[in-house]
């Protein structure tokens, strides 16, 4: 919204002060400036000029030869506006002298001299108008520097509009202006209205108000004999300064009007309505409002009507045959407040938002409604003296909002602000900004005006921002808090998350990547994924992007697809959060994942195989401690997944993910030379496990015996099947074993190499004590059929 | 007796001055000091020495092997040293200025983000919560004082989901679980990513983190506010930065504020980041709404707090000078993988 200071300093005095400091001092204490324009700063040496005499330009059609009267001698002056005539006033840009465009000099225009220039409005740059010449009055002195005819110069400043959401009483000058008065500390003066006693006698306006929910107030008067047409020029550049088209009186005054006061009114053209309804219909149907576009109007639009005949959306916008013309002489004025959400919602659903909509879905005070009026009918009288109201002041109030009384003491205050903020200036800044404040000693009981109740101030709270904000932030203590402080220990969670990035950041190279939270379809199918049944979006712009995911891989895949160009061999992981379809209750089912991809050109799959298991365990060993289970799965439960690779990952006991080689149909897709491997587990699970105490045992300080031992095994028995054997053994001396070589041999089989380590706390051992234990083992080998490689 | 010593001795240093590779030294050691050695076979033939002589025959026999030790111990270091000298001048020069790639993942640039953040506040005492992404209308709303019609609940801004729950839409939606969770006195933070139903480009997710901080004690102030948020921020910039307060609506706090900090690029003179003003919006925070306090079990007639949301998709943007914010959901490893500093 822009506000112009000249208007401002209609109602307060801001003379002898800086007005630039004063606006970034409204940034501060009120609501953000966006930008200040200085206008008619670039005007410069412009003076009414009185045509003496026009002739035709020899060589052009356009052009004529001006003789200018500019009071301080005649000039040449070659000039191409159409409305030019002899005898005109205008403003006249001498040379040297400045208008929006730039510089005016002296010139050779088309052959003939020229030493100045005769100005449009648009030129001097107080309305967009640049058909003709800006015609002075008659009675003008010619010399007279334009600036002093009209208020060219004023400081306006832009608001962000969204930092007045909040504030209704803001959203016109006057509001504005008793901020001002606030902050500089000087007094806010009354609005001057025009009496509305007089017209007590006068026939009322019928109002009825049949729909009570969205309707608060409807204040009407009926005007005649208007015969102005044409706001004051004064008016038109406050208006157009400020962002409005001025059009004509009538209308020019309602928008002056919510300009001023933020109550939006509109002038009906008293030959089309002369009484008012405010209703719903129960069925939809077509209305063309002022700017010429149908519109559709459903049951739930709140509309204003004169004799059964919808005139108006009401708070959005006028109907097309109901406005003032050219020709309106007789008007009925509509000053009213209806619902806020109300209007919000129609003017959402019409994709129509208007001045007045964007006011009143900021819930507006209903007590300004009559006010509005009087003061139009104040500005419309001084404007023209033969306007006649000929009806009472019409006013039927449905409701308002309830008033506001707060009761606090200095303390509340104190211990908000954290600093000492004296009895008095809280009773001054309260009083300038409107709030009736009653003082006893220490306790203050405060009333809040009718146009801060409406939403804004209603808890003691709020009375703390209006205090604050006019003693300025910039003017806090800046202090630590007496609260004591306690030690905090990282959440389990917290912990895991970040050991496990940082081991497969640091110790596998891997790189962090984030996803979106819902499956991309089409880039899901161009790798072979379906999307997979899930909660959804129920608004989403995109239709690709509408089902929410389930686990992180088919992501990570996409990513693995279109970073092929990156390397030829890396890892990928995310730790996120998947929606693993509806609890029984319909709520989703969220879990925290971590989800890991490995690309390879470079390495076979059986060999990622294994370097994938080899980072899941070292996550496990590393954060927890504890070993991982691997359980194959002949029946996976994703499409992507290898039938015949893919296994559960269980940890202490509990299933908290899977690994898995990419299922070919999908891997092929993807890259036909590379391996791809993905595992997924439970980041809650994993951190809810407890992390395993080390069992520290002495080493023995005796050399231990290893003996190693190679089996002939048919390919395809588990690993776990010959563990199985070794742990049947429970001498004392054999404290580990472990795998060391399996060699695929031309039959068929694999020779595996088990290495059994012995030792002992008491002695150096000799091969033949543990000798029977050798020899135990490979008896348990045999029987199961694993000959011993001799 | 003598004559062979003398004779051993001579036909020794003879041999020693032939020998040249350790090897042979190993070979004189054994043809010497051996078992079946010269020098050992003397002692051998003591017996047959005269019981008088025998001692003195033994001193010289011994004085020889010690002789013979030294010689040969002098010899074999020397030996070695040269061919320890050999080695090294016959070495390869190796090539230092050759590249060696560092073996090296990466981390998300906002986990590096929020991890400098988290450490500044958990060294202040602040816990760190974690908060699920999905929830229901009370939490992201109505216990955050937001109503009904507020226009914040529009079906436009936020993501509703065909269950009726939706996405959550600023990481305040966790302050009320949070709240029932530990009660007060709390200190707290919890980072988040939220979701916003708007079509992207350069400048607009509809994905990005957050960080919300809350502190709530019996006294906390709106001084205290400040102090806390310049001394973070100080922290987070690496700078003494000056911040501001202006007056800001958000319905969850009361009075809320919009913090600007002065401008990074220009240290507060104006330039094109700050489109002149000397100083950048930065952070939505505030007094923590008393109608919060009560709908998260915290008395607000005893309590008072503050809460602040920190962007920390922009402050990742901010530091790191990343232009397009769709670059941190790309998974693009070209861009990612930079992203290596602890």
């Amino acid at each position: 919204m822009l506000i112009s200071m000249n208007w401002i300093q209609d109602f307060v005095d801001l003379s002898g002060l800086d007005l630039d400091q004063l606006i970034q001092h409204f940034t501060l204490s009120t609501a953000e400036v966006e930008e200040v324009f200085h206008k008619g700063r670039d005007i410069e040496k412009v003076v009414a000029g009185k045509i003496l005499s026009v002739d035709k330009h020899p060589n052009s059609k356009k052009l004529h030869l001006l003789k200018v009267d500019t009071g301080s001698g005649v000039v040449d002056c070659v000039c191409g506006a159409p409305n030019v005539r002899e005898g005109m006033l205008v403003p006249f840009a001498c040379a040297g002298g400045r208008v929006c465009a730039g510089e005016i000099g002296k010139a050779t225009v088309a052959g003939y001299p020229s030493e100045g220039m005769c100005c449009s409005e648009s030129e001097l740059g107080i309305s967009a108008d640049h058909s003709g010449l800006m015609e002075l009055p008659e009675d003008t002195v010619p010399g007279t520097d334009i600036k002093k005819l009209y208020a060219i110069e004023d400081t306006v400043f832009e608001v962000d509009n969204k930092s007045l959401t909040n504030r209704p009483d803001l959203w016109g000058h006057y509001g504005i202006a008793r901020e001002f008065a606030a902050l500089a500390g000087r007094p806010l003066r009354p609005m001057d209205t025009a009496d509305s006693s007089r017209w007590d006698a006068l026939p009322a306006v019928s109002i009825d108000i049949e729909d009570k929910e969205l309707a608060y107030r409807y204040t009407g008067l009926r005007v005649d004999n208007v015969t102005v047409k044409h706001s004051p020029v004064n008016m038109r550049i406050r208006l157009f300064y400020c962002g409005s088209r001025g059009i004509n009186l009538l209308t020019d005054l309602t928008n002056y009007l919510m300009l001023e006061m933020g109550q939006p009114m509109h002038a009906f053209d008293a030959r089309r309505v002369s009484k008012v309804e405010v209703r719903r219909f129960p069925k939809s149907f077509t209305f063309r409002t002022l700017d010429g576009v149908d519109r559709e109007i459903d049951e739930n639009t709140l509309m204003i009507c004169s004799g059964g005949e919808p005139v108006a959306i009401a708070g959005v916008m006028g109907g097309e045959g109901s406005m003032t013309m050219d020709d309106t002489t007789s008007l009925l004025l509509e000053s009213a407040n209806f619902d806020g959400v109300s209007v919000r919602k129609t003017s959402t659903r019409l994709g129509l938002r208007t001045d007045a909509s964007i006011r009143y879905e900021k819930i507006l005070d209903p007590e300004m409604t009559p006010d509005a009026i009087r003061r139009y009918v104040k500005l419309l009288e001084d404007i023209d003296a033969g306007a006649r109201v000929v009806s009472r002041l019409s006013d039927v109030k449905v409701r308002g909002f309830n008033e506001v009384t707060l009761a606090f003491d200095q303390a509340f205050v104190d211990r908000y602000t954290g600093i000492a903020i004296s009895g008095d200036e809280i009773e001054h800044t309260l009083t300038a900004l409107g709030f009736g404040v009653q003082r006893d000693g220490d306790r203050f009981t405060v009333e809040v005006p009718s146009w801060r109740r409406t939403k804004d101030v209603t808890i003691k709270a709020d009375i703390i921002e209006e205090i604050t904000r006019i003693y300025g932030y910039d003017n806090f203590e800046i202090k630590t808090t007496k609260s004591p402080l306690r030690p905090v220990l990282a959440t389990a969670g917290r912990v895991a998350d970040t050991k496990t990035k940082d081991l497969l950041a640091d110790k596998f190279a891997m790189h962090e990547v984030h996803s979106y939270l819902w499956c991309d379809a089409a880039k899901f199918k161009e790798i072979g994924i379906p999307v997979e049944d899930n909660v959804q979006l129920a608004n989403t712009m995109s239709p690709d992007h509408k089902v929410l995911r389930n686990s992180l891989i088919p992501t990570l895949l996409v990513m693995a697809a279109e970073n092929k160009s990156f390397s030829d061999h890396y890892g990928i992981f995310e730790i996120a959060r998947v929606i693993e379809g509806r609890r029984t209750d319909g709520t989703c089912d969220e879990h925290k994942k971590l989800g890991l991809v490995l690309y390879s050109r470079v390495v076979g799959e059986k060999e990622l195989f294994f370097e994938m298991k080899k980072r899941l365990c070292t996550l496990a060993s590393v954060i927890k401690d504890r070993p991982l289970e691997f359980v194959r799965t002949e029946q996976p439960a994703h499409s992507w997944q290898h039938p015949r690779n893919t296994a559960v990952i269980r940890l202490n006991g509990e299933d908290i993910g899977f690994m898995s080689v990419v299922h070919p149909n999908v891997k092929n897709r993807i890259d036909k030379k590379a391996a791809l491997l993905c595992a997924e587990w439970d980041m809650e699970a994993f951190s809810r496990c407890p992390a395993a105490e080390p069992r520290y045992v002495d080493p023995s300080r005796y050399p231990g015996i290893d003996v190693d031992l190679t089996f002939q095994v048919e390919r395809g028995v588990p690993y776990a099947d010959l563990e199985k054997l070794l742990r049947q053994e429970d001498s004392e001396l054999l404290k580990s074993h472990r795998l060391t070589d399996v060699y695929s041999e031309e039959d068929g089989r694999d020779s595996v190499t088990l290495r059994l380590e012995f030792s002992s706390q008491e002695k150096t051992l000799a091969r033949e004590e543990v000798q029977p234990v050798v020899d135990r083992m490979v008896d348990r080998f045999e029987q199961q059929g694993f000959l011993l490689k001799r | 007796m003598e004559r062979t010593l003398e004779s051993i001795r001579q036909d020794f240093d003879r041999d020693l001055a032939n020998a040249a590779s350790s090897a042979d030294y190993e070979q004189l050691k054994v043809a010497y000091l051996g078992k079946k050695g010269r020098v050992t076979e003397l002692f051998k033939e003591l017996k047959n020495v005269e019981p008088s002589q025998k001692k003195e025959a033994g001193q010289l026999i011994n004085t020889l092997r010690a002789e013979v030790e030294e010689k040969l111990a002098a010899g074999a270091e020397k030996c070695r040293q040269a061919e320890e000298e050999r080695l090294v001048n016959e070495a390869e020069a190796y090539d230092f200025t050759r590249p060696a790639e560092a073996e090296q993942g990466s981390l998300h640039p906002i986990t590096l983000v929020q991890r400098e953040v988290e450490e500044i506040f958990a060294s202040m005492g602040f816990t760190i919560e974690d908060y699920l992404e999905v929830v229901d209308e009370y939490k992201n709303f109505e216990s955050l004082n937001i109503p009904k019609h507020h226009p914040a609940r529009d079906m436009q801004d936020t993501y509703y989901l065909d269950n009726g729950q939706l996405l959550k839409s600023h990481t305040s939606a966790a302050q009320n679980a949070i709240m029932r969770k530990y009660g007060a006195p709390l200190r707290a933070i919890f980072p988040g990513r939220c979701f916003r139903n708007e079509a992207t480009d350069a400048s607009h997710e509809n994905t990005f983190f957050q960080m919300e901080g809350i502190m709530i004690d019996t006294d906390i102030s709106i001084s205290n506010l400040i102090y806390f948020m310049k001394t973070m921020l100080s922290e987070v910039f690496h700078r003494e930065v000056k911040v501001r307060l202006r007056p800001g609506f958000f319905p969850f706090v009361e009075p809320g504020f919009e913090l600007d900090i002065s401008c990074l690029i220009c240290g507060g003179d104006g330039c094109p980041t700050c489109k002149q003003s000397g100083w950048l919006e930065l952070c939505p925070c505030g007094m923590i709404h008393p109608n919060v306090l009560t709908a998260g079990g915290i008395d607000p007639e005893k309590y008072t707090g503050f809460a602040f949301g920190l962007g920390l998709t922009r402050l990742a943007m901010m530091k790191y000078g990343i232009k397009d914010i769709r670059t941190l959901n790309s998974g693009n490893l070209k861009a990612l993988s930079q992203f290596t500093a602890r």
